[in-house]
């Protein structure tokens, strides 16, 4: 590891200051550590916002849900709210990492965390994420965890985070502080950026913003469902993640939420694919249809291809689920 | 103490203070060897510096027992022979130690049937919920029987 200055902020206003001057937040230090032990990121100064007093779980005026930066994701999936009114969020943290790890990870550091592109961890390749302009290994390289809907000809990593699906599905946002105070909130659906010719950078964040929170919407229908597959049965990066929501009227998919993860860049939503659900009869005909539409736009690669019926089936497995046919 | 930034708490417990009972396996989070308990808490002491935890309780499998005063975990492991190598054992047992108290406290898991409501005792939550520990000389079932043995005899 490369030497660095340790600080621990005393306010989120010295954190955010701290921060714009080549400062990087370390919060449960799960993803951070790692990268920092192999030398993938090399960060001059530390500062620890673990102990900054951003909130708990709140609930806000409008009957929706304020989650604080800190808050840990095993106290996040364990939280009697989350549990009765966004079950596909508890499930969600709960299909990831371990509890050792999940007693660390922060809400923050989740959505921040890297990619685990193989390429990336290793310094020795090319990887324009890492190094920018040095090259994509994983393009014509090994690709099976690869996205493939949104990448690019820079990049194609997926994010690893089984939360942030979870929260796409339920219409999350992210609150965000300035060192000067300034707060604003951004959907999570702007909240990622695409590769492009940037995959280096991954989000709208500015240097030294902190996010402070995640605000979640009044419940939607409680018909919830998150279904991860994986190459072994527990304690592994999604291959495909599917994070569903559904409110069924007279017989009929009144409305549906869904996000996808392990396939994209970001958590990946669909609305065309919605659409077609909407208002109809749920059904394996219905199901098909609209599942045949969601892979349409997909460039898989040399390796995971196979992604493609995977996400089909996961997602007609979960439609099933939901709607009980 | 006095240490680098750079050091881990696994490596202040082993190297700087001599307590060698927690095991440095993968060194990146992957494997639990390292498990202990910082106030009360089950995390992975490699993926932590030794210097965000100042003025914290950590407990190492050294304090939960040691010969002569084993506490019922260490005693059960021994009974169902739930290892062989022994390498990963105290962090199935930290990690276990406070595991109990998860599911005592109703945490639910990936297996429970209905998130919202109170997790059984059994041997799949077991399993699922102590998959962040692995073992290479796979003594898995008489780990998850000595767990449940003393899960059950605590009555929760
Ligand atoms: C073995 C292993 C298995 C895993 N399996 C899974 C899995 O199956 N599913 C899954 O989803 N995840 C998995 N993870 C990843 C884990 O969920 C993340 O490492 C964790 O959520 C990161 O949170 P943290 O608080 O530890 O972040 P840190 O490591 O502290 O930080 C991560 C990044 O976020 C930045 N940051 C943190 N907080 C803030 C803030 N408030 N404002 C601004 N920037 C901030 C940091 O500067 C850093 O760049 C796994 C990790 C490991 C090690
Ligand atoms: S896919 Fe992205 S992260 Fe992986 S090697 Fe290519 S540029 Fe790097
Ligand atoms: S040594 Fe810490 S998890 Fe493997
Ligand atoms: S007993 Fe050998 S690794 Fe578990």
């Amino acid at each position: 590891m490369n030497p660095f200055v340790y600080a621990r902020a005393s306010s989120l206003a010295e954190a955010a200051r701290l921060g714009l001057d080549k400062g990087t937040f370390v919060a449960g230090g799960t993803n951070l550590l790692d990268l920092m032990k192999l030398e993938v990121v090399a960060p001059e100064r530390l500062i620890d916002i673990s102990r900054l007093d951003f909130g708990g779980i709140e609930e806000r005026p409008d009957g929706g849900l304020r989650i604080g930066a800190m808050v840990r994701n095993s106290d996040l999936a364990a939280d009697g709210l989350v549990r009765e009114r966004y079950p596909v969020l508890a499930k969600a943290l709960l299909a990831g990492a371990s509890g050792q790890i999940r007693n660390m990870a922060s809400t923050g550091g989740n959505l921040l965390q890297r990619t685990r592109c193989y390429y990336f961890y290793d310094t020795a390749m090319p990887c324009n994420k890492r190094a920018p302009g040095s090259g994509c290994q994983a393009i014509g390289g090994i690709n099976r965890s690869h996205a493939i809907f949104g990448g690019s000809e820079h990049c194609i990593a997926t994010h690893p985070s089984d939360m942030a699906v979870a929260l796409r599905a339920l219409d999350a946002a992210v609150e965000i502080e300035r060192d000067d105070g300034a707060r604003r909130v951004v959907e999570l659906e702007s909240f990622y950026r695409l590769p492009k010719d940037t995959p280096h950078i991954e989000t709208v964040l500015e240097p030294g913003e902190l996010i402070t929170a995640v605000l979640l919407p009044p419940p939607a229908a409680l018909r919830q469902a998150y279904r991860k597959v994986r190459d072994r049965a527990s304690y592994a990066f999604a291959l495909v993640s599917v994070a569903g929501i559904v409110r069924l009227e007279g017989g009929l998919i009144e409305s549906a939420a869904f996000a996808f993860g392990g396939v994209a860049p970001q958590p990946w939503r669909d609305e065309t694919f919605e659409h077609i659900l909407m208002g109809n009869k749920p059904g394996p005909d219905l199901f098909a249809r609209a599942t045949d539409t969601l892979v349409m736009q997909a460039a898989p690669t040399k390796d995971n291809a196979f992604k493609v019926l995977l996400l089909q089936r996961t997602t007609q497995a979960v439609l099933s689920e939901l709607t009980g046919v | 103490m006095e240490t680098d930034t750079r050091t881990t708490l696994l490596d202040a417990l082993r190297n700087d203070l001599g307590l060698t009972g927690t095991k440095k396996g993968c060194d990146h989070g992957q494997c639990g060897a390292c498990t202990v308990l910082a106030d009360g808490r089950r995390i992975n002491s490699c993926l932590t510096l030794a210097c965000m935890h100042d003025g914290e309780e950590i407990v190492t499998i050294e304090g939960l027992g040691a010969p002569g005063r084993l506490s019922a975990l260490q005693r059960a492991f021994i009974h169902h022979d739930g290892f062989q190598c022994g390498y990963c054992t105290p962090g199935q047992i930290c990690s276990a130690s406070a595991m109990l108290g998860e599911i005592e406290a109703g945490w639910p898991s990936s297996v429970t049937a209905d998130v919202a409501g109170r997790p059984d005792l059994t041997a799949q939550e077991v399993s699922e919920r102590m998959s962040g520990n692995l073992c290479r000389c796979s003594a898995y079932p008489n780990i998850i029987e000595a767990i449940l043995d003393v899960a059950k005899a605590k009555g929760s």
